[in-house]
């Protein structure tokens, strides 16, 4: 049961919130130029990382806030939560020196 | 009743004055409270108290704690039974009834002891090997497996007693109530830090319970006491007796099982829970978990009467039941000379300590020796003899590196093998909470070495032993832990307990004792007690290529009982190491999972059984459905009508008369369900432009216009009639099932894509009762409730909304159909809406209002070809394929799942289509889900078309309809498909989706 | 308004008023239902000075903007129910002329009023062993030293989403749940009370 610091309400039960996969994915500003391949890169290719991973929480239970989780998927230590738009911070969501 | 034969006459921590009676294998047994199952059964000295797993062996009681792996009983009988209980932790109460598991028909004469016979057919990986073909077998053999083997049965009938559960929260949690942990707790406590002090056993103290030491001067059961009541004392400290940790989980979260009543048994006063099971968030974890003994293997190693030298001296000094009358103590350490010493203090004749180091040395064998013991230096008992139970050891000489046995074997008569192979620290919980192990050479033992959460492991679980290291340790730790939850030690934080140092000689690392013959030949060398694991098994893996530690397991089952191999994984590691020539380390251990010991599944369900086993949502019109006898749908949490039946009314005759109220008079549902998203601001027109597949741009102030949602990929997500309620305001509708997923959705991409987007979600569907009124004599009833709404049609057209009084309450009137009639949903207040529903009712009482329920609606818009997302599409439906091209927008630049609609997939021809059925015999009805075959003459499997979506009798057609998903069907009008069912197969032909009023007058008058 | 009398709490149907006791005597733990205030959800912009103070005006309240946490003023209690949104509590009956002041306060902002006054009831929860019923079903921190009177969080209680607010150090709780959640919640409590002893008050 991960501890999810929500950016408002502070530190939170797993069981509060809902996860919103892979952060960090604009969606086409204009899709109907996007061949097929590149839609479909879009809508269903997804990292998979052994590491550091950016991705998206809902405190659904809460305050229904989204926001940003760099989250190890190992450790499942949470390196830094921020808000959306925000870039991810240097805790090294792609860099190659992720930990295992 | 017998008399307490093996009772010490003095000493324990045992009540003399309160006797208890209990039953066990059927015969009645007096113990004293204080008392575990374990120890009245060995003061009354039954043996043996089971039998083995695979062989059913005799077995007898090896430990005195959470680690035994033979004495699991069935306690009690009935709906409380309880299997896979733990003899050495079930306390005793008056009145108690257990009994032996795996013994059939009794634990004396067991039939399935054949299996000790046929052991030659039972090797390692017998699973695998003899029941793996041919297939279809194994489910043969399992029968009578499952049958001769199992730990006991589950209870037939519902678990009368109730269960508990409890958040809580703790700057420190300290894991086990010994020396080490209450040295924390205290410390950590006086910081006024909050702290969780949690102990499996009924009293803390752990092995100091056993007696004898000393701390601060004095008794260290004085020590305890004084330290308990100080706990006790302070406000912020929690403590928990009868509570084992289970598990360990991330960003420490762990779990904690107490046992509330289990030991009063009837007494247990009825309003507590049985058992209560803590979940604990902790900003910092002790780990006080101390250690397990381990045996030394040898021949026969597990007959009765052979157990861990620690539980012999705990049943000696804490319960006073003598395990035994003549003792030989087997050790390689130090630790098992003080038990040597307790047991000749309690009167148990101690015929010879065994100590495979050569010269045992230092003040413990000293005073062993004073005591007039013998100690056999260099020795080895290298075999158990004896049928039920061991009566005689066979001691050979040791040659130097431990390898071979040398000289002539000596015969030593006892009735007790006290056993030590030194001692393996309980690092479960720290496995568990993802800590790295390190094996120490001098231990020859697994202990932590790097934590992996806010935790540190003190005492006998980080491999120190000394009581006066324990002490300070934890003491230490207590600050340390308190210190990083934010508490600083305070001026009235006293120092550390201390303890008399105390001198122990070096372990001699050993495992199993070499044989005279072959190993797996005429004898045993049990490894794992619980599920009959032997060194031959080891060794018969290794030769069959399973060399890792974790294939080694899988393959012999070794550690994988309910016992978790508690006392016999390390040394199957060191088997498995010296048969694959590599050291312990590198062999590596298996993972530890939660949780520690067994936790019952009641505990898990806690008071989520019954009714409360899931939230039943309720409209506000629910008791009057209830006292109209109407029979309930679920539809997500959600409690619908689903008919009304009448005396005497079969489901389908109500139905049929529900339909055709509608279609002829009016009927009236209760829609309150529905979702109901409130959107607000300026750009609210944006995102409807955004969300649904048609344009929203001409939509007037006070009309409505139906809408269909599409996920990303361009599959149908929901639908539903949005409303603009005023310039920048709308009320949207979803589904019943998806109401709070498309509130989430829209939240989704106003807050992570389009944050620039001026608008405001509020869910409303709770704050609304909405009262569908339908039929052709829709408006003539409504007109009685309502003079501020002008119901005419030219005034009040289809797909608009009215706000005014209704019944006197002021409402929004929608009129929008789903049943293709003329109907109008009055929206109200919840509070009121049982007074308006009662008001339509009334009203309606001339017209023969009929309160219809859902089935009656499903059938009402199947006739009108109407989707239900869900039933209609199933997540890979696009709305071409439900035949709504009409509503996906061509001018709109973009909205959500556009781009996915020129995918080759779902842009071509062929797919899935909906399709209407009218089977050849109209009295038919086809069954949901059914296949639908082109080609019924050939054989299965024939090639699958499609399958039916929706079916029903129509009672205002007179005869069956069906919509269908059917590859291509939009072009496959008129042809005729077939539906195989049992027995028969049914003819249909393919039509339009719409069956009744397809040019739609009906709602529109 | 309507009349009142045609109006039923989401509780109405168990019958509390017959069951309420004058005085809860040993009861370890006293559950009322308590029907009929207004309730508004509100939306603005907490970082604009004009959003907020048109709201003080309009209602006399000065909205809280710390998470977790609930301000009174007028007639009105505010609960925080996210960066941008709170619950307007106002006495039964009052809803309708606060969020035509809070409308006509904020017409000319980027602003949303919604009168929920139906949408949620409210369990009135105290006695000495409240909190412990409620670490029964709910996994926040509700110790003295993190919750205390005056603080509100949305959570789960058991299988309902529940908005709490601590009203007294007693502690009393206020406990807003949705209306088709509340008989579910009631019966929960009623079996997590009953360890402790429970008595039911009119709450009215």
């Amino acid at each position: 049961m991960l501890l999810i610091p929500c950016p408002w309400c502070g530190p939170r039960d797993e069981t509060e919130f809902s996860c919103g996969g892979e952060g960090h994915i604009p969606r086409p500003a204009d899709p109907a130029a996007l061949t097929d391949p590149e839609w479909a890169d879009y809508l269903f290719m997804r990292k998979n990382p052994k590491g550091v991973h950016t991705e998206r929480w809902v405190h659904s239970q809460g305050c229904r806030r989204w926001f940003n989780v760099a989250r190890h998927t190992v450790s499942h230590e949470i390196l830094a939560v921020y808000k959306m738009g925000e870039p991810p911070p240097e805790t090294g969501a792609d860099s190659k020196q992720n930990r295992t | 009743m017998s008399p307490q034969r093996h009772r010490l006459a003095a000493g324990g921590r045992i009540d003399r004055s309160r006797p208890l009676n209990f039953t066990f294998n059927g015969r009645r047994f007096e113990g004293y409270a204080g008392d575990t199952l374990a120890s009245a059964l060995i003061a009354n000295g039954v043996t043996p108290v089971a039998r083995s797993f695979k062989y059913h062996r005799p077995r007898g009681i090896v430990g005195a704690g959470a680690e035994e792996p033979n004495a699991i009983v069935q306690l009690e009988t009935g709906a409380r039974t309880q299997p896979n209980q733990r003899a050495t932790r079930v306390e005793l109460y008056d009145g108690l009834t257990a009994a032996s598991v795996n013994c059939w028909p009794s634990v004396n004469f067991d039939l399935g002891a054949v299996n000790n016979l046929l052991k030659r057919l039972l090797p390692a990986g017998f699973y695998y090997k003899t029941f793996m073909w041919p297939p279809g077998f194994w489910m043969r053999y399992e029968y009578f497996i499952r049958r001769a083997a199992g730990l006991g049965k589950a209870p037939a009938a519902p678990d009368p007693d109730r269960y508990d559960k409890m958040h809580c929260h703790a700057d420190v949690l300290v894991v086990g109530g010994g020396p080490s942990g209450l040295a924390a707790a205290l410390a950590a406590g006086r910081t006024g830090a909050r702290v969780i002090l949690a102990d499996g056993q009924n009293e803390f103290g752990g092995a100091l319970l056993d007696g004898g030491a000393e701390i601060d001067g004095g008794p260290a059961l004085d020590w305890v006491a004084a330290a308990v009541a100080e706990l006790e004392a302070m406000a912020e400290v929690r403590l928990l007796p009868r509570a084992t940790v289970a598990g360990y989980y991330d960003h420490n979260y762990l779990t904690i099982v107490e046992r509330v009543t289990d030991h009063l048994g009837a007494a247990a006063p009825a309003n507590l829970p049985r058992q209560r099971l803590w979940k604990v968030r902790a900003g910092q974890v002790v780990l006080a978990t101390g250690s397990v003994e381990r045996p030394l293997v040898f021949a026969d190693n597990d007959r009765p009467g052979i157990m861990l030298a620690s539980a012999a001296a705990t049943y000696v000094n804490r319960y006073a039941a003598k395990p035994g009358s003549r003792a030989v103590v087997f050790t390689n350490n130090d630790s098992a000379y003080r038990v040597a010493l307790d047991l000749a203090e309690a009167g148990i004749e101690v015929a010879a300590v065994v100590d495979p180091r050569p010269e045992p040395e230092g003040p413990l064998p000293a005073r062993t020796r004073a005591r007039g013991i013998e100690v056999l230096g260099g020795q080895a008992v290298v075999a158990a003899h004896g049928g039920g139970r061991v009566a005689a050891v066979e001691v050979m000489g040791l040659d130097q590196a431990g390898g071979g046995v040398i000289g002539e074997s000596r015969r030593v008569r006892c009735d007790l093998v006290c056993v030590s192979g030194g001692w393996n620290p309980t690092v479960h919980l720290f496995s568990q909470s993802g800590g790295r192990l390190r094996y120490d050479d001098a231990l020859a033992g697994f202990v932590p070495d790097r934590s992996a959460q806010a935790e540190r492991s003190v005492g006998a679980a980080a491999g120190t032993f000394a009581l006066a290291d324990c002490l300070a340790r934890g003491f230490e730790a207590g600050l340390e832990a308190a210190a990083e939850a934010g508490f600083r030690r305070k001026g009235r934080s006293r120092r550390a307990p201390k303890a008399p140092a105390q001198e122990e000689a070096p372990l001699r690392p050993f495992w199993v004792v070499p044989s005279t013959v072959a190993r797996g030949r005429g004898t045993k060398h049990f490894i794992d007690l619980q599920n009959d694991v032997t060194v031959a098994d080891v060794a018969l893996a290794v030769r069959e290529g399973y060399r890792s530690a974790e294939h080694l397991k899988r393959y012999t089952t070794m550690g994988m009982g309910t016992d978790q191999g508690k006392i016999g994984n390390v040394t199957g590691l060191a088997v498995l190491s010296e048969l694959v020539d590599a050291d312990i380390p590198s062999v590596g251990t298996t993972t530890f999972r939660p949780p520690y010991t067994p936790v019952g599944f009641g505990l898990l369900a806690g008071r989520e059984v019954g009714a409360l086993a899931d939230p039943v949502r309720k409209t506000a019109i629910h008791r009057w459905h209830e006292d109209r006898g109407a029979a309930f749908e679920d539809v997500g949490q959600w409690k619908r009508p689903w008919y009304f039946p009448r005396a005497g009314e079969s489901m389908h005759d109500a139905v049929n008369r529900e339909c055709l109220a509608v279609r002829n008079s009016v009927g009236v549902m209760d829609a309150s369900t529905l979702g109901k998203i409130d959107i607000q601001g300026p750009d609210a027109l944006r995102l409807l432009n955004w969300v649904y597949t048609n344009a929203w741009d001409n939509l007037k102030i006070g009309r409505c216009r139906y809408g269909l949602m599409l996920g990303e990929d361009g599959m149908v997500m929901d639908d539903g009639v949005t409303t603009r309620l005023a310039e920048h305001h709308y009320l949207m509708t979803t589904t019943t099932g998806g109401a709070a997923g498309v509130l989430a959705w829209l939240e989704m991409w106003l807050q992570t894509e389009w944050l620039d987007l001026k608008v405001h979600l509020t869910s409303v569907t709770e704050h609304w009762a909405t009262v569908a009124v339908a039929g052709p004599r829709a408006r003539e009833l409504l007109s009685a409730l309502t003079s501020d709404i002008d119901l005419s049609a030219k005034a009040f057209p289809f797909m608009s909304m009215r706000a005014g009084t209704v019944a006197g309450v002021p409402a929004r009137v929608f009129r929008i159909s789903f049943t293709g009639e003329l109907s109008f949903e009055i929206n109200v207040p919840a509070s009121y809406g049982m007074a308006v529903w009662n008001a339509v009712m009334m009203a309606g009482e001339k017209y023969g209002v009929t309160p219809f329920g859902t089935e009656a609606m499903h059938i009402l818009r199947a006739e009108k070809g109407y989707i239900i997302v869900g039933d209609e599409t199933d997540g890979t439906t696009t709305p071409g394929d439900v035949g709504m091209d009409w509503i996906v927008s061509k001018k709109k630049p973009d909205f959500i799942g556009k781009r996915s609609l020129s995918r080759p997939d779902t842009a071509r021809e062929g797919r899935k289509q909906l399709v209407g059925l009218l089977t050849q015999d109209p009295k038919e009805v086809l069954p949901e889900g059914g296949q639908i075959v082109a080609e019924p003459e050939k054989k299965p499997p024939m090639k699958m078309i499609g399958h039916v979506t929706s079916s029903y009798w129509s009672a205002s057609l007179g005869r069956s309809i069906a919509l269908a998903l059917v590859y291509g069907g939009h072009k496959r009008h008129g042809e005729t498909v077939h539906v195989p069912l049992i027995g028969k197969t049914v003819s249909a032909v393919v039509s339009e989706p719409r069956f009744y009023d397809p040019e739609g007058v009906r709602l529109r008058g | 308004m309507a009349e009142a009398y045609l109006r039923l709490s989401a509780l109405a149907h168990l019958g509390l008023e017959a069951r309420a006791v004058a005085d809860p005597g040993e009861a370890g733990v006293v559950l009322s239902e308590r029907p009929g205030r207004g309730q508004i959800d509100l939306r603005g912009e907490a970082e604009d000075a004009g959003f907020l103070g048109a709201v003080e005006q309009a209602i006399g309240l000065a909205l809280p903007l710390e998470a977790g946490t609930t301000a009174s003023g007028g007639a009105a209690t505010a609960l925080w129910l996210g960066p941008n949104e709170w619950l307007v509590v106002t006495p039964p009956d009052g809803q309708g002329a606060a969020a035509e002041a809070l409308r006509a306060a904020l017409k000319d902002l980027w602003a949303a009023v919604t009168d929920v006054s139906d949408s949620r009831a409210v369990i009135g929860l105290s006695g000495r062993h409240a909190r412990d019923v409620l670490m029964k079903g709910c996994s926040l921190d509700l110790h003295p030293r993190v919750f205390g009177p005056g603080r509100s969080a949305q959570s789960a209680v058991a299988r309902a989403l529940v908005l709490l607010h601590q009203t007294d150090e007693a502690p009393s709780y206020d406990l807003y749940v949705h209306r088709s959640f509340a008989e579910y919640l009631w019966l929960w409590l009623e079996d997590a009370a009953a360890e402790y002893g429970l008595a039911v008050v009119s709450g009215g």
